[in-house]
């Protein structure tokens, strides 16, 4: 099991942060770039979705999965998107995710009055904190450091 | 637990073939006084609920009928506007009915254009080595299953997110597709696919996958 990066956008599709843990493959192309595409791949799945489901749903997308990865999507009423990609026998991550927003991002960004909204992240503690909490989660392969 | 629909993409993204196996019901029917308690706007040339979920109500159904007569687009059958008729004092009490809206074949065309591309990003956007494109998109209400065949096709089925076995049945739905479409002397590749033979051993594969699971469920 490996948590391999997380992705948060705000609701204008900034990429207010990026951390990866233990990326394979680098995508041919510059993070500014891969940002945009990611978001533009979120945003698409979010329409896509609502239009084709069949019936009425609560909170829409909230996982894919190809051969090698999982991408696990989560999204507040504000519009903050938290992405994380892991490996494929990690079942929902939804409360952890959620966690990583309520016990993390809003105690250490929101509450910060030098942390700009809609910026990226600068602060060091919020890193530190993130990092922890992520390599302290059970699913975080152990011989990655 | 049912299956929805299935559909079926050429290596360049057209869609050549769907089909709606089980269709939910979701329309709603309600009588309404002056003033309307809903939020409505145009959208998509269709008039959709923005806001006021109630009764059954969501944000995003449209208006299906008025007083019993179904509505086209923004307009009822004779030609009288549906957000006209719904700001006139004297029109009320109104019966409207609420629904998903339908999807169009225009719509669906573009929706699996959509999903051919979205599978191309996440195989580029993987952190893994050697990653396909999406398998499986997860939602809360219906789970979509990709299965790429080596020759480009992409056969998608949506289903309910409790579906089980649904792996040998996207292998089960190429085996018909390679049977009964590719066998057809009339059938050019990557056209749509018309052929009644096709139509029919689908569905036998869908009603045969829906019966298993309800009975392997009925074991637990």
């Amino acid at each position: 099991m490996t948590i391999y990066n997380l992705y948060i956008f705000d609701r204008n599709g900034v990429c207010l942060y990026y951390q990866e843990w233990m990326r394979e493959k680098q995508p041919g192309m510059s993070q500014d770039e891969e940002f945009k595409l990611m978001y533009g791949m979120i945003f698409s799945i979010k329409s896509f979705v609502s239009r084709m489901a069949p019936v009425d749903f609560k909170d829409g997308f909230s996982s894919f999965c190809t051969s090698s990865y999982k991408l696990h999507f989560h999204e507040t009423a504000s519009g903050l998107k938290f992405v994380m990609n892991t490996s494929l026998n990690v079942s929902s991550i939804r409360d952890e995710l959620q966690h990583i927003y309520s016990a993390l991002f809003v105690e250490y960004v929101v509450r910060n009055p030098l942390c700009k909204l809609s910026q990226p992240i600068n602060s060091q503690l919020f890193k530190t904190k993130l990092d922890s909490y992520i390599r302290g989660l059970p699913f975080f392969s152990a011989k990655v450091n | 637990m049912p299956i929805y629909s299935v559909y079926v993409i050429n290596r360049a993204g057209g869609l050549i073939y769907q089909m709606d196996h089980t269709q939910p019901k979701t329309e709603v029917e309600k009588t309404f006084s002056f003033p309307l308690e809903l939020t409505l706007k145009i959208y998509d040339e269709r008039v959709v609920v923005s806001f006021g979920q109630r009764d059954g109500i969501k944000v995003g159904h449209t208006i299906l009928g008025i007083n019993g007569e179904p509505v086209r687009g923004r307009q009822l059958e004779d030609g009288r506007d549906v957000l006209e008729m719904i700001a006139n004092p004297e029109n009320y009490p109104i019966a409207i009915k609420f629904g998903r809206p339908k999807l169009s074949t225009n719509e669906r065309i573009m929706l699996a254009s959509m999903f051919h591309s979205l599978y191309a990003i996440g195989s580029q956007l993987s952190p893994a080595q050697k990653s396909s494109g999406i398998q499986v998109l997860e939602t809360d209400s219906f789970k979509l299953h990709c299965l790429q065949t080596l020759s480009g096709i992409k056969l998608i089925v949506l289903a309910d997110p409790k579906q089980g076995g649904i792996d040998a049945l996207l292998k089960k739905i190429y085996e018909v597709y390679s049977d009964f479409a590719l066998k057809n002397p009339f059938y050019s590749i990557d056209m749509p696919i018309r052929c009644q033979l096709f139509d029919d051993n689908l569905k036998a594969v869908l009603e045969t996958a829906e019966r298993l699971s309800m009975y392997s469920s009925g074991i637990n």
